[in-house]
């Protein structure tokens, strides 16, 4: 065998360290020397001895208990009550890039409605040749798709607008979740029905009381849309849509109409409260964008974060976060330890694909002093992650969505951090 | 040589098919194409009915298609809106406690917290029309009648003082009411306003003098806690 790895020298491993400009205390770069017996090694534990669970004893199962602080949370002063409400995906805690479905957040205007497949049914109508009705068993008898995006409240680091607010990525940046799903092409079901040529948007509603309509250009339609019924390899959650939802790539939450009953195709746009009332960005002249569709490229540093303490100390330590665009793949994330003034290229852990999460590290020697982290995401198209005040100095504080602004995290000396802006 | 003829034999196919869909009365495809294929109906579902698609598509747009015959005036919209609606909007639609409100804040757009209300923000009254017929009171959704919603939307009106007490809404006049904001939206510009600020490529070393901490959500303290000061979700690493 040839090309053998040839292992650094103790000599070569301390001149690494030094010149990243890193000085540790020789004890902080080696495994800690145990002054005792580790009695969790050294005595036999139960579950070394006894039996664990049979394989009837959990169905279909839940995290284990020891992690039952990763879940959902909401900010009760935010709604006027729970049911038209918003809660929070626990990204702080989470990994990688699949968002688990069981605390993937939620955003309901009339609660989480439940329907049976069988009571299930699509209205597909307006400007086309055959005005159709599908069952669920209609629709998995279409050919699928399957991809992962995603879902992205537009009002996701809303309250983040006017300044530093709520402590914690979970409930600054945790209206989103990113899933793999499996669905039918909105194209296929609209040639099914056959498009008119004067039919240029589609007006999409949900089978619950607030029926949450809105209208999308013919041309995204005729694009990347699905009707997805599979999220994370099962059904959607009755909070997600069960059993039908629309999945929008790239474009703001609200448009994923869940419980999807009907898709009328339209000549124009109908202006529905959800695009009139809601999901208009106001500006500091009192102008408003409407129809401000695609999110655009974010990142946000995860752990340490206010809600991830470090507790370990000096050394070693692993910085992540996450980075999206509705624009595209991501490229690039760059992190900064400083505020903003010096960056460096972290490390994507996979490739970014087009309107899907992507997952970065940057792994750090952290010598214990305050750090100001922040994350920068670049996506295919150049579009560089601007800062707050960047963002600010064009839309004012008043446009409550699309707030995708770089978040500053300060990290103390005994590793707690907190939600700050900086100059 | 096998495989020559399967290929023949797979064009003659592709070649009768048109034939035989026209038999049955099925359209045909002028130039059949992979994709012109893959476009074609499968025949999946059933033709929807009139009944149906009137019980469901209620939308309506701005220039007020889809609405149904009707009508409503102030008087009996007031004593509709007592009932239905003001225990969370308020006796004038002025919002109570959380609750929206849905007049007053005119003028206030370019304020610090503009109040955006239907008086003062909507572009549309058929989106007053549309929303209050379809998914108000919230909790007992789509229990108006048209002349209901009409005479509920005439209150409305009045409330935000856009018409008089004695004014009555129907399907006929209900294209000359103009809310007060219909020309304050501009369709999404940041194409030209904001992306090409944002590109290029950005500065790495020694991009600003001095970072000073600017904001502190400390200050504000109103994050779930845990019950120990610290942000529910808190843990370690």
């Amino acid at each position: 065998m040839t090309g053998q790895p040839r292992r650094p020298s103790r000599r070569a491993f301390m001149q690494a360290g030094l010149a990243a400009g890193v000085a540790l205390p020789a004890a902080a770069a080696m495994a800690r020397a145990q002054p005792a017996p580790d009695p969790l090694i050294t005595e036999v534990q139960d579950w070394a001895r006894f039996l664990g669970d049979g394989v009837d004893e959990t169905p279909y199962g839940l995290p284990i208990h020891f992690e039952s602080d990763v879940i959902r949370r909401n900010v009760p002063w935010l709604t006027a009550d729970t049911i038209s409400s918003i809660n929070f995906t626990p990204i702080h805690q989470l990994d990688g890039t699949i968002t688990p479905a069981g605390c993937a957040f939620e955003r309901h205007h009339s609660g989480a409605i439940e329907i049976a497949k069988p009571d299930y049914r699509l209205m597909l109508h307006g400007l086309v040749d055959r005005e159709l009705i599908f069952t669920y068993e209609d629709l998995e008898r279409f050919p699928r798709t399957q991809a992962v995006y995603f879902c992205e409240c537009a009002a996701n680091s809303g309250m983040e607008w006017a300044g530093a607010q709520l402590n914690g990525s979970q409930f600054t940046h945790g209206m989103i979740h990113n899933m793999e799903y499996v669905g039918v092409p909105l194209k296929t079901l609209l040639a099914e029905a056959g498009v008119r040529p004067e039919g240029k948007w589609i007006f999409v509603e949900g089978a619950d009381a607030s029926s949450n309509g809105r209208s999308i250009p013919i041309e995204k339609a005729l694009d990347d849309v699905m009707v997805a019924f599979k999220a994370n390899g099962e059904a959607l959650r009755k909070e997600h849509g069960y059993p039908a939802r629309l999945v929008v790539p790239g474009w703001e939450g609200n448009l994923w109409i869940k419980w999807l009953r009907r898709i009328e195709v339209t000549a124009g746009p109908v202006e529905s409260r959800e695009e009139t009332s809601k999901y208009t960005d106001t500006l500091a002249d009192g102008t408003s964008r409407k129809w401000t569709w695609v999110m655009d490229a974010k990142s946000v540093i995860t752990a340490p974060s206010p809600q991830v303490t470090i507790k370990h100390g000096p050394g070693p330590l692993v910085i992540t976060g996450l980075a999206w665009s509705g624009r595209g793949a991501i490229t690039r994330v760059d992190v900064s330890l400083d505020g903003g003034k010096n960056w460096r290229p972290a490390r994507l852990a996979q490739p970014g694909t087009p309107m899907a999460m992507t997952r970065f590290y940057l792994d750090h020697a952290w010598d214990g002093e305050e750090m100001l982290l922040q994350s920068r995401a670049m996506d295919e198209t150049g579009y560089v992650q601007p800062t707050k005040d960047a963002l600010r100095e064009i839309r004012g504080e008043n446009s409550v969505y699309h707030n995708n602004g770089i978040q500053t995290w300060w990290i103390k000396k005994d590793g707690s951090g907190e939600n700050v802006e900086v100059s | 040589m096998s495989k020559f003829r399967n290929a023949v034999s797979l064009l003659v196919l592709l070649a009768a098919s048109p034939a035989a869909a026209q038999s049955d009365g099925s359209p045909v495809p002028a130039a059949p194409s992979a994709e012109a294929k893959a476009s074609a109906p499968l025949g999946i579902g059933r033709t929807a009915l009139p009944e149906e698609i009137a019980a469901w598509d209620k939308d309506i747009s701005p220039d007020g298609l889809g609405l149904p015959e009707g009508s409503g005036d102030v008087a009996s919209g007031e004593a509709l809106f007592t009932d239905y609606c003001a225990s969370c909007h308020g006796d004038f639609a002025e919002g109570l406690d959380n609750w929206p409100a849905l007049a007053g804040g005119e003028g206030t757009l370019d304020h610090d917290d503009p109040e955006k209300t239907i008086g003062s923000y909507w572009p549309y009254l058929s989106t007053v029309w549309d929303y209050v017929h379809r998914s108000m009171p919230f909790g007992n959704a789509q229990s108006l009648t048209a002349d209901e919603t009409y005479a509920i939307t005439a209150y409305i009106l009045y409330s935000n003082y856009l018409v008089e007490d004695d004014f009555t809404l129907s399907h006929t006049n209900f294209g000359e009411v103009e809310l007060p904001n219909a020309g304050g939206f501009v369709e999404d510009d940041r194409a030209e306003t904001e992306y090409p600020i944002f590109a290029g490529e950005p500065c790495m070393e020694n991009c600003k003098d001095a970072v000073e901490i600017t904001k502190h959500a400390s200050v504000l303290d109103v994050t779930p806690e845990d019950g120990s000061d610290a942000p529910e979700g808190a843990e370690g690493m």
